[in-house]
Protein backbone atom coordinates (compact mmCIF):
# COMPACT_ATOMS: atom_id res chain seq x y z
CA UNK A 1 0.00 0.00 0.00
CA UNK A 2 1.14 3.53 -0.73
CA UNK A 3 -0.18 6.60 1.03
CA UNK A 4 -0.33 9.82 -0.99
CA UNK A 5 -0.99 13.21 0.60
CA UNK A 6 -2.60 15.89 -1.53
CA UNK A 7 -2.56 19.07 0.59
CA UNK A 8 -4.62 21.47 -1.55
CA UNK A 9 -6.28 21.97 -4.94
CA UNK A 10 -3.59 24.34 -6.21
CA UNK A 11 -0.22 24.95 -4.59
CA UNK A 12 -0.64 28.31 -2.84
CA UNK A 13 -4.40 28.00 -2.26
CA UNK A 14 -3.52 26.90 1.31
CA UNK A 15 -4.70 24.24 3.75
CA UNK A 16 -5.76 24.34 7.42
CA UNK A 17 -3.02 23.58 9.94
CA UNK A 18 -5.03 20.69 11.38
CA UNK A 19 -5.03 19.02 7.96
CA UNK A 20 -1.26 19.31 7.93
CA UNK A 21 -0.81 17.87 11.43
CA UNK A 22 -3.27 15.05 10.76
CA UNK A 23 -1.33 14.17 7.61
CA UNK A 24 1.91 14.38 9.57
CA UNK A 25 0.64 11.90 12.16
CA UNK A 26 -0.28 9.47 9.39
CA UNK A 27 3.17 9.54 7.80
CA UNK A 28 2.41 9.50 4.07
CA UNK A 29 4.76 7.92 1.50
CA UNK A 30 4.39 10.65 -1.11
CA UNK A 31 3.39 14.32 -1.13
CA UNK A 32 2.05 15.46 -4.47
CA UNK A 33 0.42 18.71 -5.48
CA UNK A 34 -0.87 20.32 -8.65
CA UNK A 35 0.00 23.98 -9.14
CA UNK A 36 -1.58 24.61 -12.51
CA UNK A 37 -4.69 25.41 -14.45
CA UNK A 38 -5.74 27.13 -17.66
CA UNK A 39 -8.84 28.44 -15.88
CA UNK A 40 -7.44 31.88 -15.02
CA UNK A 41 -7.20 32.51 -18.75
CA UNK A 42 -4.45 33.00 -21.33
CA UNK A 43 -2.67 35.97 -19.72
CA UNK A 44 -0.51 33.99 -17.28
CA UNK A 45 0.74 31.56 -19.90
CA UNK A 46 1.38 34.43 -22.32
CA UNK A 47 3.45 36.23 -19.69
CA UNK A 48 4.96 33.04 -18.21
CA UNK A 49 3.97 34.03 -14.67
CA UNK A 50 2.04 32.49 -11.79
CA UNK A 51 -1.61 33.28 -11.09
CA UNK A 52 -0.99 32.42 -7.43
CA UNK A 53 0.77 34.84 -5.10
CA UNK A 54 4.41 34.20 -4.20
CA UNK A 55 3.91 34.47 -0.42
CA UNK A 56 0.97 32.06 -0.58
CA UNK A 57 3.02 29.54 -2.56
CA UNK A 58 5.90 29.88 -0.14
CA UNK A 59 3.61 29.33 2.86
CA UNK A 60 2.36 26.00 1.44
CA UNK A 61 5.80 24.83 0.28
CA UNK A 62 7.33 25.62 3.67
CA UNK A 63 5.00 23.12 5.40
CA UNK A 64 5.35 20.48 2.70
CA UNK A 65 9.14 20.63 2.56
CA UNK A 66 9.33 20.26 6.35
CA UNK A 67 7.12 17.17 6.24
CA UNK A 68 9.00 15.63 3.30
CA UNK A 69 12.43 16.03 4.86
CA UNK A 70 11.23 14.81 8.26
CA UNK A 71 10.04 11.50 6.78
CA UNK A 72 12.47 11.44 3.86
CA UNK A 73 9.59 11.19 1.37
CA UNK A 74 9.40 12.87 -2.04
CA UNK A 75 7.36 15.95 -3.01
CA UNK A 76 6.16 16.11 -6.58
CA UNK A 77 4.81 19.39 -7.97
CA UNK A 78 2.95 19.39 -11.28
CA UNK A 79 2.57 22.52 -13.47
CA UNK A 80 4.92 24.55 -11.27
CA UNK A 81 4.05 28.23 -11.14
CA UNK A 82 0.60 27.68 -12.65
CA UNK A 83 1.22 27.88 -16.38
CA UNK A 84 4.24 25.56 -16.16
CA UNK A 85 6.68 27.53 -18.32
CA UNK A 86 10.43 27.58 -17.62
CA UNK A 87 10.05 31.03 -16.05
CA UNK A 88 7.28 29.91 -13.70
CA UNK A 89 9.14 26.70 -12.80
CA UNK A 90 12.28 28.72 -11.99
CA UNK A 91 10.10 31.07 -9.91
CA UNK A 92 8.94 28.05 -7.87
CA UNK A 93 12.51 26.76 -7.59
CA UNK A 94 13.58 30.13 -6.28
CA UNK A 95 10.97 29.87 -3.51
CA UNK A 96 12.18 26.33 -2.66
CA UNK A 97 15.78 27.59 -2.47
CA UNK A 98 14.72 30.40 -0.19
CA UNK A 99 12.95 27.99 2.21
CA UNK A 100 15.87 25.54 2.25
CA UNK A 101 18.30 28.40 2.85
CA UNK A 102 16.32 29.89 5.75
CA UNK A 103 15.83 26.50 7.37
CA UNK A 104 19.44 25.64 6.71
CA UNK A 105 18.61 22.25 5.21
CA UNK A 106 19.95 20.50 2.14
CA UNK A 107 17.88 18.82 -0.53
CA UNK A 108 18.18 17.39 -4.02
CA UNK A 109 15.77 19.04 -6.42
CA UNK A 110 14.85 17.87 -9.92
CA UNK A 111 13.46 20.35 -12.44
CA UNK A 112 11.57 18.95 -15.42
CA UNK A 113 11.18 21.54 -18.15
CA UNK A 114 8.24 21.05 -20.45
CA UNK A 115 8.61 24.07 -22.75
CA UNK A 116 8.51 23.21 -26.43
CA UNK A 117 10.64 25.13 -28.87
CA UNK A 118 8.63 27.06 -31.45
CA UNK A 119 10.71 25.50 -34.22
CA UNK A 120 9.51 22.02 -33.22
CA UNK A 121 5.91 23.20 -33.45
CA UNK A 122 6.56 24.90 -36.80
CA UNK A 123 7.98 21.66 -38.23
CA UNK A 124 5.06 19.69 -36.80
CA UNK A 125 2.59 22.05 -38.51
CA UNK A 126 4.39 21.63 -41.83
CA UNK A 127 4.69 17.86 -41.31
CA UNK A 128 1.00 17.49 -40.42
CA UNK A 129 1.80 16.27 -36.93
CA UNK A 130 -0.53 18.68 -35.16
CA UNK A 131 -4.23 18.23 -34.60
CA UNK A 132 -6.97 20.36 -33.08
CA UNK A 133 -8.30 19.55 -29.63
CA UNK A 134 -11.60 20.25 -27.85
CA UNK A 135 -12.76 23.11 -30.03
CA UNK A 136 -9.44 24.74 -30.93
CA UNK A 137 -9.00 25.99 -34.49
CA UNK A 138 -6.50 24.94 -37.13
CA UNK A 139 -2.97 26.09 -36.35
CA UNK A 140 -0.83 27.83 -38.95
CA UNK A 141 2.84 28.84 -38.99
CA UNK A 142 1.64 32.46 -39.07
CA UNK A 143 -0.16 31.92 -35.72
CA UNK A 144 3.16 31.19 -34.01
CA UNK A 145 4.45 34.71 -34.61
CA UNK A 146 3.11 36.34 -31.45
CA UNK A 147 3.19 33.28 -29.20
CA UNK A 148 5.87 33.59 -26.52
CA UNK A 149 5.59 30.43 -24.47
CA UNK A 150 4.59 26.98 -25.61
CA UNK A 151 4.32 24.23 -23.01
CA UNK A 152 3.56 20.53 -23.31
CA UNK A 153 1.53 18.61 -20.76
CA UNK A 154 3.90 15.89 -19.60
CA UNK A 155 2.69 12.48 -18.46
CA UNK A 156 4.13 10.19 -15.79
CA UNK A 157 7.39 9.19 -17.55
CA UNK A 158 9.49 12.30 -16.80
CA UNK A 159 8.32 12.18 -13.14
CA UNK A 160 9.48 8.55 -12.90
CA UNK A 161 12.84 9.40 -14.53
CA UNK A 162 13.34 12.22 -12.02
CA UNK A 163 12.27 10.01 -9.11
CA UNK A 164 14.83 7.37 -10.10
CA UNK A 165 17.55 9.97 -9.62
CA UNK A 166 16.86 9.86 -5.88
CA UNK A 167 15.70 13.45 -5.40
CA UNK A 168 13.72 14.98 -2.52
CA UNK A 169 11.72 17.47 -4.55
CA UNK A 170 10.47 17.24 -8.13
CA UNK A 171 9.34 20.47 -9.76
CA UNK A 172 7.78 19.87 -13.15
CA UNK A 173 6.67 22.26 -15.84
CA UNK A 174 3.18 21.95 -17.32
CA UNK A 175 1.90 18.50 -16.38
CA UNK A 176 -1.17 16.35 -16.89
CA UNK A 177 -2.97 17.03 -13.60
CA UNK A 178 -2.94 13.42 -12.21
CA UNK A 179 0.71 12.75 -13.25
CA UNK A 180 2.55 13.80 -10.05
CA UNK A 181 0.12 11.68 -7.98
CA UNK A 182 0.11 8.62 -10.24
CA UNK A 183 3.77 8.40 -11.34
CA UNK A 184 5.32 6.68 -8.31
CA UNK A 185 2.42 4.23 -7.73
CA UNK A 186 2.61 3.17 -11.38
CA UNK A 187 6.41 2.92 -11.21
CA UNK A 188 6.04 0.66 -8.17
CA UNK A 189 3.67 -1.61 -10.07
CA UNK A 190 0.21 -0.55 -8.88
CA UNK A 191 -2.53 -0.84 -11.51
CA UNK A 192 -2.53 2.07 -13.93
CA UNK A 193 -6.31 2.55 -14.04
CA UNK A 194 -6.55 2.86 -10.27
CA UNK A 195 -3.40 4.99 -10.00
CA UNK A 196 -4.58 7.49 -12.61
CA UNK A 197 -8.12 7.63 -11.28
CA UNK A 198 -6.81 8.26 -7.77
CA UNK A 199 -4.54 10.99 -9.18
CA UNK A 200 -7.50 12.54 -10.95
CA UNK A 201 -9.36 12.82 -7.63
CA UNK A 202 -6.38 13.93 -5.52
CA UNK A 203 -5.27 16.68 -7.90
CA UNK A 204 -8.19 18.87 -6.79
CA UNK A 205 -7.50 18.48 -3.06
CA UNK A 206 -10.65 18.40 -0.97
CA UNK A 207 -12.95 19.45 -3.83
CA UNK A 208 -14.01 15.76 -3.98
CA UNK A 209 -15.05 15.86 -0.30
CA UNK A 210 -18.26 17.12 1.34
CA UNK A 211 -18.33 20.00 1.95
CA UNK A 212 -15.88 20.53 -0.87
CA UNK A 213 -12.97 22.93 -0.64
CA UNK A 214 -10.09 24.03 -2.82
CA UNK A 215 -8.21 25.06 0.30
CA UNK A 216 -7.88 21.68 1.95
CA UNK A 217 -6.45 18.24 1.28
CA UNK A 218 -7.16 14.54 0.91
CA UNK A 219 -5.26 11.37 1.65
CA UNK A 220 -5.22 8.63 -0.98
CA UNK A 221 -4.29 5.01 -0.34
CA UNK A 222 -3.53 2.75 -3.26
CA UNK A 223 -3.75 -1.05 -3.04
CA UNK A 224 -3.45 -3.83 -5.65
CA UNK A 225 -7.21 -4.03 -6.18
CA UNK A 226 -8.61 -0.68 -5.06
CA UNK A 227 -7.90 2.79 -3.80
CA UNK A 228 -9.33 4.70 -0.87
CA UNK A 229 -9.70 8.43 -0.31
CA UNK A 230 -10.60 10.39 2.78
CA UNK A 231 -10.21 13.97 3.99
CA UNK A 232 -7.73 14.82 6.72
CA UNK A 233 -9.97 17.50 8.14
CA UNK A 234 -12.64 16.03 10.49
CA UNK A 235 -15.13 18.66 9.29
CA UNK A 236 -15.34 16.94 5.89
CA UNK A 237 -16.08 13.49 4.58
CA UNK A 238 -15.75 11.66 1.28
CA UNK A 239 -19.02 10.15 0.10
CA UNK A 240 -19.75 7.97 -2.90
CA UNK A 241 -21.60 10.91 -4.39
CA UNK A 242 -18.87 13.48 -3.70
CA UNK A 243 -16.14 11.24 -5.15
CA UNK A 244 -18.12 9.98 -8.14
CA UNK A 245 -19.42 13.49 -8.88
CA UNK A 246 -15.87 14.76 -8.99
CA UNK A 247 -15.20 13.08 -12.33
CA UNK A 248 -17.94 15.27 -13.78
CA UNK A 249 -16.23 18.45 -12.69
CA UNK A 250 -14.51 20.43 -15.47
CA UNK A 251 -14.50 17.37 -17.73
CA UNK A 252 -16.37 16.82 -20.97
CA UNK A 253 -16.82 13.06 -20.53
CA UNK A 254 -16.96 11.62 -16.99
CA UNK A 255 -16.42 8.03 -18.18
CA UNK A 256 -13.34 8.56 -20.36
CA UNK A 257 -10.60 10.91 -19.18
CA UNK A 258 -8.02 11.44 -21.87
CA UNK A 259 -4.39 12.12 -21.01
CA UNK A 260 -0.94 12.00 -22.60
CA UNK A 261 -0.41 8.27 -22.00
CA UNK A 262 -3.92 7.02 -22.71
CA UNK A 263 -7.49 7.05 -21.44
CA UNK A 264 -8.74 6.47 -17.89
CA UNK A 265 -11.85 4.35 -18.39
CA UNK A 266 -14.36 4.64 -15.56
CA UNK A 267 -17.21 2.68 -17.14
CA UNK A 268 -16.58 -0.23 -14.76
CA UNK A 269 -15.66 1.82 -11.67
CA UNK A 270 -17.45 0.86 -8.48
CA UNK A 271 -17.64 3.34 -5.60
CA UNK A 272 -18.19 1.95 -2.07
CA UNK A 273 -18.66 3.83 1.20
CA UNK A 274 -15.99 2.12 3.34
CA UNK A 275 -16.68 4.06 6.51
CA UNK A 276 -18.29 7.36 7.35
CA UNK A 277 -15.50 9.42 5.78
CA UNK A 278 -13.75 7.04 3.37
CA UNK A 279 -14.67 5.96 -0.14
CA UNK A 280 -13.17 2.89 -1.76
CA UNK A 281 -12.99 2.61 -5.56
CA UNK A 282 -12.46 -0.49 -7.72
CA UNK A 283 -12.65 -1.38 -11.38
CA UNK A 284 -11.15 1.76 -12.98
CA UNK A 285 -9.16 0.80 -16.07
CA UNK A 286 -6.56 2.39 -18.27
CA UNK A 287 -6.36 2.10 -22.02
CA UNK A 288 -2.82 2.80 -23.19
CA UNK A 289 -2.67 4.87 -26.36
CA UNK A 290 -0.60 3.47 -29.21
CA UNK A 291 0.42 6.81 -30.66
CA UNK A 292 1.80 9.32 -28.23
CA UNK A 293 0.07 12.60 -28.95
CA UNK A 294 0.91 15.27 -26.40
CA UNK A 295 -1.16 18.31 -25.56
CA UNK A 296 0.54 21.67 -26.06
CA UNK A 297 -0.64 25.10 -24.96
CA UNK A 298 0.31 28.57 -26.07
CA UNK A 299 -1.15 32.05 -25.79
CA UNK A 300 -0.89 34.67 -28.51
CA UNK A 301 -0.23 38.34 -27.76
CA UNK A 302 -2.95 40.66 -29.11
CA UNK A 303 -2.33 44.12 -27.71
CA UNK A 304 -2.92 46.34 -24.69
CA UNK A 305 -6.15 46.60 -22.70
CA UNK A 306 -7.51 49.67 -20.95
CA UNK A 307 -10.63 49.78 -18.80
CA UNK A 308 -12.97 52.46 -17.45
CA UNK A 309 -15.63 51.64 -14.87
CA UNK A 310 -18.73 53.81 -14.40
CA UNK A 311 -22.23 53.59 -12.95
CA UNK A 312 -25.51 54.89 -14.39
CA UNK A 313 -28.60 55.57 -12.24
CA UNK A 314 -30.69 57.72 -14.57
CA UNK A 315 -33.77 55.77 -15.80
CA UNK A 316 -34.14 57.91 -18.92
CA UNK A 317 -30.57 57.11 -19.95
CA UNK A 318 -30.86 53.44 -18.95
CA UNK A 319 -33.90 53.00 -21.20
CA UNK A 320 -31.80 54.04 -24.23
CA UNK A 321 -28.52 52.49 -23.19
CA UNK A 322 -27.81 50.37 -26.30
CA UNK A 323 -28.18 53.18 -28.82
CA UNK A 324 -26.27 55.63 -26.59
CA UNK A 325 -23.28 53.27 -26.37
CA UNK A 326 -23.30 52.50 -30.11
CA UNK A 327 -23.36 56.23 -30.84
CA UNK A 328 -20.09 56.70 -28.92
CA UNK A 329 -18.28 54.39 -31.35
CA UNK A 330 -19.47 56.53 -34.27
CA UNK A 331 -18.36 59.73 -32.54
CA UNK A 332 -14.96 58.16 -31.86
CA UNK A 333 -14.47 57.26 -35.53
CA UNK A 334 -15.37 60.81 -36.55
CA UNK A 335 -12.91 62.29 -34.07
CA UNK A 336 -9.91 60.04 -34.78
CA UNK A 337 -10.01 59.10 -38.45
CA UNK A 338 -6.48 57.64 -38.42
CA UNK A 339 -7.05 55.24 -35.55
CA UNK A 340 -8.47 51.97 -36.77
CA UNK A 341 -6.78 49.04 -35.10
CA UNK A 342 -8.75 48.69 -31.92
CA UNK A 343 -11.63 46.81 -30.38
CA UNK A 344 -14.23 48.26 -28.00
CA UNK A 345 -16.44 46.26 -25.66
CA UNK A 346 -19.12 47.77 -23.45
CA UNK A 347 -19.79 45.31 -20.63
CA UNK A 348 -23.16 46.41 -19.28
CA UNK A 349 -23.78 44.91 -15.85
CA UNK A 350 -27.44 45.09 -14.87
CA UNK A 351 -28.31 44.18 -18.46
CA UNK A 352 -26.19 41.33 -19.86
CA UNK A 353 -22.68 41.83 -18.48
CA UNK A 354 -22.31 38.18 -17.45
CA UNK A 355 -24.02 36.29 -20.27
CA UNK A 356 -23.80 38.64 -23.26
CA UNK A 357 -25.97 37.47 -26.16
CA UNK A 358 -27.00 34.36 -24.17
CA UNK A 359 -28.91 36.51 -21.66
CA UNK A 360 -32.67 35.93 -21.76
CA UNK A 361 -33.73 38.36 -19.03
CA UNK A 362 -35.14 41.44 -20.75
CA UNK A 363 -35.66 43.65 -17.67
CA UNK A 364 -32.91 46.11 -16.91
CA UNK A 365 -31.73 46.82 -13.39
CA UNK A 366 -32.47 50.23 -11.80
CA UNK A 367 -28.74 50.94 -12.03
CA UNK A 368 -26.14 49.79 -14.51
CA UNK A 369 -22.41 49.34 -14.29
CA UNK A 370 -20.62 49.97 -17.55
CA UNK A 371 -17.15 48.57 -18.01
CA UNK A 372 -15.67 50.19 -21.08
CA UNK A 373 -12.94 47.95 -22.45
CA UNK A 374 -10.56 49.02 -25.19
CA UNK A 375 -7.94 46.78 -26.76
CA UNK A 376 -5.44 48.56 -28.97
CA UNK A 377 -1.99 48.32 -30.49
CA UNK A 378 -0.21 50.27 -27.78
CA UNK A 379 -0.80 52.11 -24.54
CA UNK A 380 -0.90 55.49 -26.22
CA UNK A 381 -3.74 54.56 -28.56
CA UNK A 382 -5.68 52.83 -25.80
CA UNK A 383 -5.46 55.92 -23.57
CA UNK A 384 -6.63 58.15 -26.39
CA UNK A 385 -9.62 55.98 -27.23
CA UNK A 386 -10.60 55.30 -23.64
CA UNK A 387 -10.26 58.97 -22.69
CA UNK A 388 -12.47 59.99 -25.60
CA UNK A 389 -15.16 57.40 -24.80
CA UNK A 390 -15.20 58.43 -21.16
CA UNK A 391 -15.63 62.15 -21.80
CA UNK A 392 -17.98 61.67 -24.73
CA UNK A 393 -20.29 59.37 -22.78
CA UNK A 394 -20.11 61.58 -19.68
CA UNK A 395 -21.49 64.61 -21.51
CA UNK A 396 -23.53 63.02 -24.30
CA UNK A 397 -26.90 64.71 -24.89
CA UNK A 398 -29.26 61.77 -25.33
CA UNK A 399 -32.98 62.13 -26.00
CA UNK A 400 -35.17 63.62 -23.20
CA UNK A 401 -32.15 64.21 -20.99
CA UNK A 402 -32.91 66.22 -17.85
CA UNK A 403 -29.76 65.48 -15.86
CA UNK A 404 -27.45 67.78 -17.76
CA UNK A 405 -24.39 67.87 -15.49
CA UNK A 406 -22.98 64.44 -16.31
CA UNK A 407 -24.12 60.94 -17.25
CA UNK A 408 -21.68 58.73 -15.36
CA UNK A 409 -20.91 57.99 -11.71
CA UNK A 410 -17.24 57.05 -11.49
CA UNK A 411 -16.33 55.08 -8.38
CA UNK A 412 -12.62 55.85 -8.74
CA UNK A 413 -10.18 58.56 -9.65
CA UNK A 414 -8.45 57.96 -11.98
CA UNK A 415 -11.47 56.56 -13.75
CA UNK A 416 -9.42 54.71 -16.35
CA UNK A 417 -6.71 52.15 -15.94
CA UNK A 418 -4.29 50.47 -18.31
CA UNK A 419 -4.95 46.85 -17.45
CA UNK A 420 -1.99 45.36 -19.28
CA UNK A 421 -1.28 42.96 -22.10
CA UNK A 422 -3.99 40.91 -23.78
CA UNK A 423 -3.50 37.33 -24.92
CA UNK A 424 -5.72 34.62 -26.36
CA UNK A 425 -5.39 30.84 -26.24
CA UNK A 426 -4.13 30.04 -29.72
CA UNK A 427 -2.36 26.73 -29.21
CA UNK A 428 -4.45 24.06 -27.54
CA UNK A 429 -3.54 21.16 -29.75
CA UNK A 430 -2.08 17.69 -29.84
CA UNK A 431 1.42 17.24 -31.22
CA UNK A 432 3.17 14.03 -32.18
CA UNK A 433 6.63 14.13 -30.69
CA UNK A 434 8.88 11.26 -31.79
CA UNK A 435 11.76 10.31 -29.47
CA UNK A 436 11.44 13.50 -27.51
CA UNK A 437 12.73 13.66 -23.97
CA UNK A 438 11.87 16.45 -21.58
CA UNK A 439 15.08 17.77 -19.99
CA UNK A 440 15.56 16.96 -16.30
CA UNK A 441 18.01 19.06 -14.31
CA UNK A 442 19.08 17.87 -10.85
CA UNK A 443 20.39 20.48 -8.43
CA UNK A 444 21.67 20.06 -4.88
CA UNK A 445 20.57 23.00 -2.79
CA UNK B 1 -46.51 16.93 -13.81
CA UNK B 2 -44.63 20.15 -14.39
CA UNK B 3 -41.74 20.94 -12.08
CA UNK B 4 -39.15 23.64 -11.97
CA UNK B 5 -35.76 22.11 -12.72
CA UNK B 6 -34.36 23.98 -9.73
CA UNK B 7 -36.66 21.93 -7.46
CA UNK B 8 -35.53 18.59 -8.93
CA UNK B 9 -31.79 19.28 -8.97
CA UNK B 10 -29.31 19.68 -6.15
CA UNK B 11 -26.53 20.97 -8.37
CA UNK B 12 -26.81 23.11 -11.50
CA UNK B 13 -23.44 24.46 -12.61
CA UNK B 14 -21.26 25.47 -15.52
CA UNK B 15 -17.49 25.53 -15.88
CA UNK B 16 -14.80 25.58 -18.54
CA UNK B 17 -13.65 22.28 -19.91
CA UNK B 18 -10.60 23.73 -21.60
CA UNK B 19 -10.66 27.26 -23.11
CA UNK B 20 -13.22 26.55 -25.85
CA UNK B 21 -15.88 24.38 -24.24
CA UNK B 22 -18.39 25.09 -21.51
CA UNK B 23 -19.48 22.01 -19.59
CA UNK B 24 -22.85 22.07 -17.82
CA UNK B 25 -23.86 19.65 -15.04
CA UNK B 26 -27.28 18.96 -13.58
CA UNK B 27 -27.17 16.56 -10.61
CA UNK B 28 -30.61 15.33 -9.58
CA UNK B 29 -31.85 14.87 -6.02
CA UNK B 30 -33.81 11.73 -6.86
CA UNK B 31 -32.36 8.87 -8.92
CA UNK B 32 -35.87 7.72 -9.93
CA UNK B 33 -36.66 11.10 -11.48
CA UNK B 34 -33.26 11.06 -13.19
CA UNK B 35 -33.83 7.60 -14.65
CA UNK B 36 -37.25 8.52 -16.04
CA UNK B 37 -35.82 11.59 -17.75
CA UNK B 38 -32.82 9.65 -19.06
CA UNK B 39 -35.08 6.91 -20.50
CA UNK B 40 -36.85 9.38 -22.75
CA UNK B 41 -33.62 11.35 -23.43
CA UNK B 42 -35.34 14.46 -22.13
CA UNK B 43 -32.09 16.44 -22.26
CA UNK B 44 -31.48 16.02 -25.97
CA UNK B 45 -29.15 18.26 -27.94
CA UNK B 46 -32.24 20.07 -29.26
CA UNK B 47 -33.37 20.77 -25.67
CA UNK B 48 -30.01 22.34 -24.77
CA UNK B 49 -29.93 24.41 -27.96
CA UNK B 50 -33.36 25.80 -27.09
CA UNK B 51 -32.54 26.58 -23.46
CA UNK B 52 -29.41 28.50 -24.41
CA UNK B 53 -30.74 29.88 -27.70
CA UNK B 54 -27.76 28.50 -29.63
CA UNK B 55 -27.29 26.51 -32.83
CA UNK B 56 -27.72 22.76 -32.57
CA UNK B 57 -24.17 22.33 -33.92
CA UNK B 58 -22.82 24.19 -30.90
CA UNK B 59 -24.11 21.49 -28.56
CA UNK B 60 -21.14 19.15 -28.75
CA UNK B 61 -22.33 16.27 -26.61
CA UNK B 62 -24.79 15.21 -23.89
CA UNK B 63 -23.77 12.49 -21.44
CA UNK B 64 -25.83 10.85 -18.71
CA UNK B 65 -23.81 9.80 -15.66
CA UNK B 66 -25.66 7.20 -13.58
CA UNK B 67 -23.33 6.97 -10.54
CA UNK B 68 -24.56 10.36 -9.33
CA UNK B 69 -27.80 10.75 -11.34
CA UNK B 70 -26.41 13.54 -13.46
CA UNK B 71 -26.64 14.82 -16.98
CA UNK B 72 -23.82 16.78 -18.58
CA UNK B 73 -23.86 18.88 -21.73
CA UNK B 74 -20.84 20.32 -23.49
CA UNK B 75 -21.44 23.42 -25.52
CA UNK B 76 -19.21 25.72 -27.51
CA UNK B 77 -18.29 28.87 -25.60
CA UNK B 78 -19.54 32.15 -27.13
CA UNK B 79 -15.96 33.42 -26.96
CA UNK B 80 -12.88 31.39 -25.87
CA UNK B 81 -11.90 31.87 -22.24
CA UNK B 82 -10.15 35.20 -21.77
CA UNK B 83 -10.26 36.19 -25.45
CA UNK B 84 -11.51 39.69 -26.37
CA UNK B 85 -15.25 39.88 -25.77
CA UNK B 86 -15.37 37.13 -23.15
CA UNK B 87 -17.47 37.89 -20.09
CA UNK B 88 -16.76 34.88 -17.87
CA UNK B 89 -13.16 33.59 -17.89
CA UNK B 90 -13.88 30.53 -15.72
CA UNK B 91 -17.30 29.95 -17.30
CA UNK B 92 -18.73 29.53 -13.84
CA UNK B 93 -21.80 31.83 -14.11
CA UNK B 94 -23.56 30.61 -17.25
CA UNK B 95 -26.16 28.42 -15.54
CA UNK B 96 -28.97 30.98 -15.02
CA UNK B 97 -31.11 29.98 -18.06
CA UNK B 98 -31.51 26.52 -16.47
CA UNK B 99 -32.96 27.98 -13.28
CA UNK B 100 -36.03 29.23 -15.15
CA UNK B 101 -36.75 25.97 -16.93
CA UNK B 102 -39.82 23.85 -16.18
CA UNK B 103 -39.90 20.20 -17.17
CA UNK B 104 -42.53 17.46 -17.35
CA UNK B 105 -41.84 14.42 -15.23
Amino acid sequence: MLKIFSPTAILGYGFPEKTYYNALSEKPDIIAVDAGSTDPGPYYLGKGISFVDRNATKRDLYYLIKMALKFDIPILVGSSGGCGTKSSLDWTFDIVKEILGTENIKAKVAKIYSDIDKEIVRKAILGDKIKELDGSSKLTVEDLKNVNNIVAQIGISPFIEAYKKGVNIILAGRSYDPAPFSAIPIYKGYPKGLSYHLGKILECGAIAAEPGSGRDGLMGLIFEDRFEVYPLNEDRKCTVISVAAHTLYEKSDPYHLIGPDGVIDLTKSVFIQKDERTVSVMGSEFIESKDKWIKIEGAKYLGIRGVCIAGIRDPIMISQIDEILEKQKILLRENFKDLNKYEIFFHVYGKNGVMGSWEKEKNLSHELCIVIEVIGENQDHVKTILGFLRSSLLHYGYKNRISTAGNLAFPFSPSEVIWGEVFEFKIYHLIKLEDYEFPIEVVEV
Amino acid sequence: MRHKLIDLAKVIRTKNSGPFILTIDIIFKDSYVYKRLKEIDYFSKVWWAQVYGINLDDVISVIYFDPVSAVKANIKRRVPSGSPGDTDVYGAQQHAPLLEVEIDV
